[in-house]
């Protein structure tokens, strides 16, 4: 009891710091994998000022890539009686117990980033990206480019057999279909990282007469992109002319590439997973209305005509 | 003259193995070996074989003296993560070039002093003692770079990644002046004997005057300054310090490197030069892979397909097994005698030599 009128007041404290006009009657626990990437530490980012913008106590907990770290944290948010909890999971398996435990507290759980193998009734809503849609994206993108022209794409796999390498390849081969002026010529995995995007595009060039019979190179993600146009520039080539480059995940550094007008597309996989739960959280306390089982997020296109440098500037002091 | 006939012998598997590996995937892909000169340096398949291979072929160098001394180190990976987040972190400050490298080595050397008082003034295996370092090391790095890639835009640390000196890709001309100077240093002087004789056994080494625990740790040290010439060689060549990825698994690469040298892992005699060639040998499987287009998913398999058959091309018992088949002649026991097998055998007599003038 005394811990709950405690946390009242400390979000009534809160609300009146930062002046926020929503009502501020929330206290809200996220429990984040940990720092495994800049894209994480971007979400990190993004929901405390997410849950600041709205007036949210947000209850932050790092769970340095563990699974029990995690599971504790969602007990001891329970024993605080917070209105709701966020959970970014690091694993997919292992949830049913302390996600009943929640429930029996009725504390609504939201999942973000990542979905969990347990049964739909003990979490409220999962906010996702679709990683088939991103691909989609991209190549649509680039159908819509080259315009008929005919186009030999080459493709940097991300990690063999990692979820968003499969579904990133299925969406971008399926905006694909049935138009045959493209072909993906060569296709190979640069693990998503700036070495090995390097390195497998230099073999792609040697590979494709010295990169003349390339048109188009599509990445899994930025990293890899930003290391092949490296490559492609020590080949005597101009990347974003000579060679189009469309990549997916919007992390700063490629927005510099595009300002250069050396890459020309990228889709962005938004670190923003907590605005729309949020969102559906308030909606929830309002009226009671349930958000549906799955929110997807914006895949956003970016290309050179939005000024990346503007896009630079402002997603720099994310944390990415 | 001997001399030069010995280390022939000696490193023959080596070199057949990568000319079987570099004609084989010549087969698939016939421009392999065209090389032309490209904004004033050379270009083609194959100096992508030397380029890429730098890392792995710079910290063989420092492998196979550690190995020779009967050790591992397992660290190397972690402290080219390390190494890389220090010069990126030191260049995005503004400090000078000269600032930025002296940093950046003086790191991988700390890191290779740590280890080798891990090893020889503590006794703590050596591959627990660098496993302290390999779990860690990646921490730090990521301390360092604040969990992102951190990126420079300094061309004098650009240009170790992706100048050209002679033609040659800077990292190509590092590990090649690099290699065959502390080869040269360790067979010039009575180093390298020293060394094989701490490897083979430390306490007969130590009974016949030998300051065991200074050579072991000169061996860490020069380890480390390989992983930090390599952290500064990776992170250059993408302009920015990757704390996660730098370096992943290239520990075990470059003891691959030492094994394919025909160097053993129990200590001992050892070749630097063979080691290179084996480091050689790996990039040229992995280019060759990239190259031939197979889907991903077949390149680990390849790889390891490839490694296991040269391993057996090198195993004792397989060569005297073919000594048995073959008809009798000189050539037979000479090349039995160039791999492991005979080599431990070679210290044996050179230790024994040892303890006959302690005595």
């Amino acid at each position: 009891m005394m811990l709950k009128t405690a946390l009242a007041s400390a979000t009534v404290l809160a609300a009146c710091l930062f002046g926020s006009a929503h009502a501020a009657d929330m206290t809200v626990g996220f429990s984040q994998i940990g720092s495994e990437s800049g894209w994480r530490a971007a979400e990190t980012t993004l929901t405390k000022q997410q849950a600041e913008k709205r007036g949210i106590d947000l209850k932050f907990a790092d769970a340095q890539q563990k699974q029990e770290n995690q599971i504790k944290a969602v007990r001891s948010f329970i024993a605080q009686g917070v209105d709701a909890i966020l959970i970014a999971p690091v694993v997919a398996t292992g949830w049913d117990e302390v996600l009943t435990e929640a429930k029996d507290a009725k504390i609504p759980v939201i999942l973000l980033d990542r979905t969990v193998d347990a049964p739909k009734d003990l979490y409220m809503t999962a906010v996702t990206s679709d990683l088939v849609h991103e691909g989609n994206v991209a190549g649509k993108w680039l159908v819509d480019t080259v315009a008929g022209k005919p186009c030999n794409v080459v493709e940097l796999q991300g990690t063999t057999g990692s979820s968003p390498a499969i579904d990133r390849k299925k969406g971008f081969e399926q905006a694909l279909k049935g138009h045959d002026n493209l072909k993906i010529v060569r296709s190979q995995t640069g693990d998503f990282t700036r070495t090995k995007g390097k390195e497998v595009m230099e073999s792609f060039l040697k590979a494709e007469g010295g990169g003349k019979n390339i048109c188009a190179l599509y990445a899994h993600n930025d990293d890899m992109a930003v290391g092949a146009i490296q490559a492609i520039k020590e080949a005597g080539l101009k990347p974003g002319k000579d060679i189009l480059v469309v990549s997916i995940d919007a992390v700063p550094d490629i927005f510099q590439a595009m300002a250069a007008g050396e890459a020309n597309a990228t889709v962005e996989l938004t670190p923003n997973m907590a605005g729309p739960a949020f969102d559906a959280l308030a909606a929830y306390k309002k009226d009671g209305t349930m958000p549906p089982k799955w929110i997807q997020t914006e895949s956003k296109l970016y290309t050179q005509k939005d000024d990346p440098k503007a896009v630079y500037e402002q997603k720099k002091g994310l944390g990415y | 003259m001997s001399g030069a006939k010995a280390l022939g012998r000696r490193l023959l598997p080596q070199c057949v193995a990568l000319a079987a590996i570099l004609i084989l995937i010549w087969f698939n892909f016939p421009g392999f070996f065209a090389i032309e000169m490209q904004n004033g340096r050379l270009y083609g398949s194959l100096i992508d074989v030397m380029n890429r291979g730098a890392p792995v072929a710079l910290l063989a160098v420092g492998m196979t003296l550690v190995i020779a001394t009967r050790g591992i180190d397992l660290s190397v990976g972690a402290v080219m993560a390390i190494c890389g987040a220090v010069a990126a972190a030191s260049s995005v400050r503004g400090d000078p070039l000269a600032v930025t490298l002296v940093m950046s080595l003086g790191i991988g050397l700390l890191c290779g002093l740590w280890n080798g008082v891990l090893v020889a003034i503590l006794n703590i295996q050596p591959i627990v003692a660098t496993l302290v370092l390999m779990v860690a090391g990646r921490g730090i790095a990521q301390l360092i770079t604040e969990g992102a890639i951190l990126t420079f835009n300094d061309p004098g640390l650009i240009f170790i990644g992706s100048g050209s000196l002679f033609g040659l890709p800077m990292p190509v001309v590092l590990w090649l002046v690099f290699g065959i100077a502390v080869a040269l240093i360790i067979r010039r002087t009575a180093l390298g004997l020293l060394i094989e004789a701490t490897g083979v056994n430390r306490r007969a080494a130590t009974l016949s005057g030998i300051q065991a625990p200074a050579f072991l740790i000169m061996a860490y040290v020069l380890s480390g300054l390989c992983a930090a010439l390599a952290g500064l060689i990776v992170t250059a060549d993408i302009r920015g310090a990757d704390a996660n990825n730098a370096g992943l698994w290239l520990e075990l690469d470059a003891i691959l490197a030492v094994v394919v040298g025909g160097n053993s892992l129990l200590g001992g005699r050892f070749s630097i030069i063979a080691s290179l060639i084996g480091a050689m040998i790996i990039q040229a499987v992995n280019t060759g892979i990239l190259l031939s287009g197979f889907p991903p998913e077949f390149n680990l398999i390849i790889k390891a397909a490839i490694i296991v058959l040269i391993l057996l091309i090198q195993s004792p018992r397989l060569s005297h097994l073919a000594a048995f088949v073959r008809p009798a002649g000189p050539a037979a026991p000479a090349q039995g005698k160039s791999v492991a097998g005979g080599a431990s055998a070679g210290d044996a007599r050179d230790i024994k030599k040892l303890e006959r003038t302690a005595s």
